[in-house]
Formats: structure tokens, C-alpha cells, sequence
């Protein structure tokens, strides 16, 4: 399974990379900004992407946008310090799957992206 | 500054080290920035704007921020290591969005950090504005919080009728 992680603090990645393979995922690619995960996207379209609200050059929610235009089925987890209500409903509107909030701990975002697998698995089935 | 929104830096300080750093943060009593405060060695910025305008900054000296840094990222990140300013303007950065998110009623947006790295420096605040420091101790060392937040002039403070303006 390809995971994508897109996130400006490179720390934030290496946690979230730690975090994966201890539940054996290792096919991870990595972009600072929203330019750089669209021309991932480009390259090849991952089975599950994390995504930062506030980043450079293009912010996590535009990049949902744009992504949601060319795929509706990839599973996106918003992974960010943005918690009001307001920002989750914006997210979800924009077209993700989940949302996490930053402080998290390992085992919660472990427990999001299995969540989130299992969720769209089970859709795919239906 | 009203003392629910100190609050709220507060419960996020507490939460994001308790969170990311596995360790307690004991608190000081916050006080009024004055110009003998200690200098610092790394400063994480993030900045707020929208209807309350401002700033927050973690001030560490250097031996305390690599501990800290180490602890959050799992990895050893000395003062030289590339990712030494990237994992301290992170923290600010949770420490600003937990707050943020307890702002009732205030549509706030923050910046991206900004990391000050240099010896004994000082982060001058704007002339006139009122600046809080909380002292922050922790089993890894101490270090400080300073902020200071005025709402817009447009927006009244939450359960109040009056336009607080630059008293919040």
C-alpha cells in the first residue's frame, strides 16, 4: 500500500512514518506542500494520502479540493492543528475521510488510518 | 489580555508536551513581559491574525530545546541538526492551534512558524503591547511562553457587551 504524507515540518512526517511501519506500511512517499503531493499524484496515485492544513505554496485544503476534482476514492486523513468545528465541516465538505488533530499520540494516529482503511474497504465491498 | 484566552495557552501548553513529549509541564504564575527577562537561545513563532491579532512564542535556551526536540521527534536533534528549528516551530505551531481552537466566538487564523536560532536573543513585541510570560518547567528543563493577543476592533469580547479592543 502507497501512502502519501504531505506535511511542511519534516519531524511531523518522520513520526508519521514511524507510526506506519510499525503497523507495516513502508511504500511512503513525502511532499512539503500541496504542489509538491499534486505532482506525486502525477506520478502515481497512492492508496492513502495524510495531508496538513497550514502549509506553503498550497495549504492542505485547497489540495483536497483539487484532488477530490480528478479522484473521488482515494482515502485523504486531514492531520492538523486546525480543531475548531468549523475547519473539521470545511475538511469534510472539501472531501475527506477523516481528520485527525495535532498533539496526537501514535496509537490514535495508528487507530485513524486503520479506521480509515477499513471504512473505505468495506464501501469498496458494498 | 482576558484571562480565559491565557487559559486557553495554558491547557494547550500542557497538552501538546503532555501529548508529544510524554512529560508534565508545571507552570509559573504568568506575569507581565519586562525588559529584564532572560534571553533566549531558540524562539518558535507563530503569529495570529483575523479577529485577534498577535503572536506566541516558545523561548528555550539551547540545551533544553535539544531535549526537547529529541523527545518529540524520537531522534537525537542537537542544535546543529537540520531538523532542530523545524521540530521547535512545530510545538509552537500545536501549542497556537490548541489554543486557537478554544477561542469562542473568534474566527482566527495563525501563520506558519518562524524559528529564531541565536544566542541570548531577545524577541522585541510590538511598542505599547501588552505581553504575558508564562514560565514552563518540565523534567527536561525549563523555558518560557510569551504572548499577547488584541481582538480586532470590530469584535466584542465574548460575554460582554463592551469592545475590548487593545485591553484584550
Amino acid at each position: 500500500m502507497k501512502i502519501l504524507l504531505v506535511d511542511d515540518s519534516r519531524t511531523i512526517r518522520n513520526i508519521q512514518k514511524n507510526v506506519l511501519k510499525q503497523l507495516g506500511h513502508t511504500d511512503i512517499m513525502e511532499a512539503e506542500d500541496g504542489v509538491q503531493a499534486l505532482a506525486k499524484f502525477d506520478e502515481v496515485t497512492p492508496d492513502l494520502a495524510l495531508v496538513d492544513w497550514n502549509m506553503p505554496n498550497m495549504d492542505g485544503i485547497t489540495l483536497i479540493r483539487k484532488i477530490r476534482e480528478f479522484n473521488k476514492t482515494v482515502p485523504l486523513i486531514m492531520c492538523t492543528t486546525e480543531a475548531e468545528k468549523t475547519r473539521v465541516l470545511e475538511a469534510i465538505k472539501a472531501g475527506v475521510n477523516n481528520y485527525i488533530v495535532k498533539p496526537f499520540t501514535v496509537e490514535s494516529l495508528g487507530e485513524k488510518i486503520t479506521q480509515t482503511m477499513a471504512k473505505v474497504t468495506a464501501t469498496a465491498k458494498s | 489580555m482576558d484571562v480565559r484566552y491565557i487559559n486557553a495557552f495554558i491547557k494547550s501548553i500542557c497538552n501538546t508536551f503532555e501529548t508529544m513529549c510524554a512529560m508534565k509541564v508545571t507552570l509559573g504564575k504568568p506575569a507581565m513581559k519586562s525588559g529584564d527577562d532572560p534571553k533566549a537561545d531558540v524562539s518558535g513563532v507563530i503569529g495570529f491574525s483575523g479577529d485577534a491579532a498577535g503572536s506566541v512564542v516558545l523561548h528555550f535556551h539551547f540545551d533544553v530545546a535539544s531535549k526537547i526536540a529529541t523527545r518529540f521527534a524520537g531522534i537525537d536533534i542537537d542544535q546543529d541538526h537540520e531538523d532542530f528549528g523545524d521540530a521547535i516551530g512545530e510545538l509552537a505551531n500545536m501549542v497556537a492551534g490548541g489554543a486557537k481552537a478554544q477561542f469562542e466566538g473568534l474566527d482566527v487564523s495563525i501563520s506558519l512558524p518562524n524559528v529564531i536560532v541565536g544566542e541570548k536573543h531577545n524577541v522585541s513585541a510590538p511598542k505599547g503591547s501588552q505581553r504575558i510570560v508564562i514560565p514552563c518547567v518540565t523534567e527536561l528543563g525549563s523555558f518560557t511562553v510569551e504572548l499577547g493577543m488584541v481582538l480586532a476592533k470590530s469584535v466584542k469580547s465574548p460575554g460582554t457587551n463592551e469592545n475590548v479592543g487593545a485591553n484584550a
